[in-house]
């Protein structure tokens, strides 16, 4: 019984967005929505185990929900005009596609995404709405209290009905100026989940396969937008690597990571959306974006057999190419990375050495290696402590503690 | 159709910017707010609009009491107030953003988008 209700629940967690988002289509209210999908999933609880589950659940319970959306807008005779007039001349079309712009999901995820919310109502919103995530959920994976959490989503649902916000995919000319902001959004989330600092690492897996089904859904809604496929490549070829990344409670860095251990499917389907992209990218004139640049460089990496096979040139230019659409001391550390391998630790260390980046610790920990290769043995143990402090993170505490101790003694002076 | 308040706020930096444009520079403005006023006009979305003396110009009327208190200034002191607002209807948020757009450009200031309660049963 606790068996087929888990099916149940995960059937709806499965089809949720698309519940809702035919629902809000239809009704024109995100809480009707949630309310009416949340009644449909109590029947299903009720008539699956005993009938089976239909052929087409998603369509089932959307059918049921709107059904019960209705029971509860004729019941309520308080509802305002408004809504009696979205019943009466609402159609009941089926909620699958008609054609790939069409999809509700792709609309709701531009409401959720709007710029007129909070950036951590986008978030929170996409999640509930689009991934079926409660809000107990979502509140543990940002480790934020239930009730911040509920207030921030019940807010943004309220602006979106009170300002008005829309329902609907931008036009072309906007729809450039809105991407960005809904990629930012799934990326956030995919991050999220993997670098986890801290929490339930169950949660935190689920959030980056949430983000990967989102860019799945978007890559397969707009397949001509590059930067989506360079987003869903980008999160594959980071998702191919997970298992091998951390070891014994140690953070794995790229290069000593257990290659055989990569996810060879899922590299092979993000090289292959890489390489689409370039080929676009060839045809059209376009400069690639930065989730294409990413994306790139990732599959340098899993392309190598090993890591001594790394084609470093082919990674500095493509962080140089990076660095001129996305300028940040960040891309520019990494790019010392390559940098550093090219042409030794010191040119690398030179340039790392005039980043602002006294606050993160990937700073710190990319000098202190650095040091370490140059045999300046005290000021890497400086620099390991330094990261130790500016992290969190257990994996990388272990890891940076290890790496220092390793170090050449000191020599007394 | 909804209604929004599209209001220019500003700010102590705002008005010494205004101060220090020469009548030239604050005629192209005052043209460029015309012109936007009467694509409201023209394209339906207009309500009403204005702009506002400073705030000094304020007095206050509290009838909440017994008496009614008249005060001169504002009710309360604030580092920023309302310098004119423009009504219009639209669509959506989306359409009242793009407004707001055009209206920050036209007349050289942040404006703030504010939907108005619904009436009931509107």
């Amino acid at each position: 019984m606790s068996d087929a209700h888990a099916a149940i629940e995960r059937i709806y967690r499965e089809e949720y967005g698309r519940v809702v988002a035919s629902l809000v289509r239809r009704f024109g209210d995100i809480d009707i929505a949630e309310e009416a999908a949340g009644e449909a999933l109590l029947v299903a609880m009720e008539k699956w185990p005993q009938d089976g589950v239909p052929p087409n659940p998603g369509g089932w319970l959307t059918t049921t929900a709107g059904n019960r959306a209705i029971d509860r807008i004729r019941r309520e005779s308080h509802r305002d005009a408004k809504h009696q007039a979205a019943l009466m001349i609402s159609d009941d079309t089926p909620h699958e596609p008609t054609g790939p712009v069409e999809d509700d999901r792709l609309r709701l995820i531009f409401t959720c995404c709007h710029p007129a919310l909070a950036p951590e109502a986008r978030v929170a919103l996409t999640l509930r709405l689009l991934g079926g995530l409660t809000v107990p959920e979502i509140a543990q994976a940002f480790l934020v209290p239930e009730t911040t959490m509920a207030q921030r989503i019940t807010r943004a649902k309220k602006k979106i009905k009170g300002a008005h916000i829309p329902y609907r995919v931008p036009e072309a000319d906007d729809l450039t100026a809105r991407l960005p902001g809904v990629l930012a959004v799934i990326y956030l989330v995919f991050n999220e989940g993997y670098l986890a600092s801290s929490g339930e690492a169950a949660i935190r897996e689920d959030l980056t396969a949430e983000a990967i089904r989102l860019g799945r859904i978007l890559h397969a809604l707009l397949p001509d937008e590059p930067e989506v496929t360079g987003l869903l490549a980008l999160m594959l070829l980071t998702e191919a690597r997970r298992t091998t990344r951390v070891a014994g409670g140690e953070l794995v860095t790229l290069l000593e990571q257990d290659r055989g251990g990569w996810d060879r499917a899922l590299i092979a389907e993000g090289h292959e959306l890489v390489r689409s992209c370039l080929a676009r990218a060839a045809h059209t004139g376009r400069r690639p974006g930065q989730y294409q640049l990413l994306a790139a460089i990732n599959a340098v990496h899993t392309d190598a057999p090993s890591a001594a096979d790394t084609q470093w040139d082919q990674i500095a230019a493509l962080y140089d190419q990076l660095y001129a659409v996305a300028p940040s001391p960040v891309v520019a550390l990494n790019r010392a990375v390559a940098v550093a391998e090219l042409d030794g630790p010191e040119v690398a260390l030179a340039q790392v050495d005039r980043l602002p980046l006294s606050g993160y610790h990937a700073w710190h920990a990319t000098r202190a290696d650095l040091l370490r290769r140059l045999g300046r043995s005290g000021e890497a143990r400086a620099a390991y402590d330094a990261a130790i402090a500016a992290t969190d993170n257990p994996a990388e505490r272990a890891y940076l503690a290890r790496r220092r101790g390793s170090l050449a003694p000191t020599e007394p002076g | 159709m909804s209604q929004y308040l599209l209001s220019v706020i500003h700010n102590a930096e705002d008005m010494a910017a205004m101060d220090a444009m020469t009548p030239e520079e604050l005629q192209t403005v005052f043209a460029a707010v015309d012109t936007f006023n009467e694509r409201l006009q023209r394209e339906g979305a207009w309500v009403f609009a204005g702009g506002l003396q400073t705030h000094e110009a304020t007095t206050t009327v509290d009838n909440t009491g017994a008496e009614t208190v008249v005060t001169d200034g504002p009710f309360a002191e604030t580092k920023e107030y309302l310098g004119g607002f423009w009504i219009i209807e639209a669509p959506d948020l989306d359409a009242a953003l793009r407004w707001a757009a055009e209206g920050s450009k036209a007349c050289a200031n942040r404006v703030e988008v504010r939907p108005f309660q619904e009436e009931p049963g509107a």
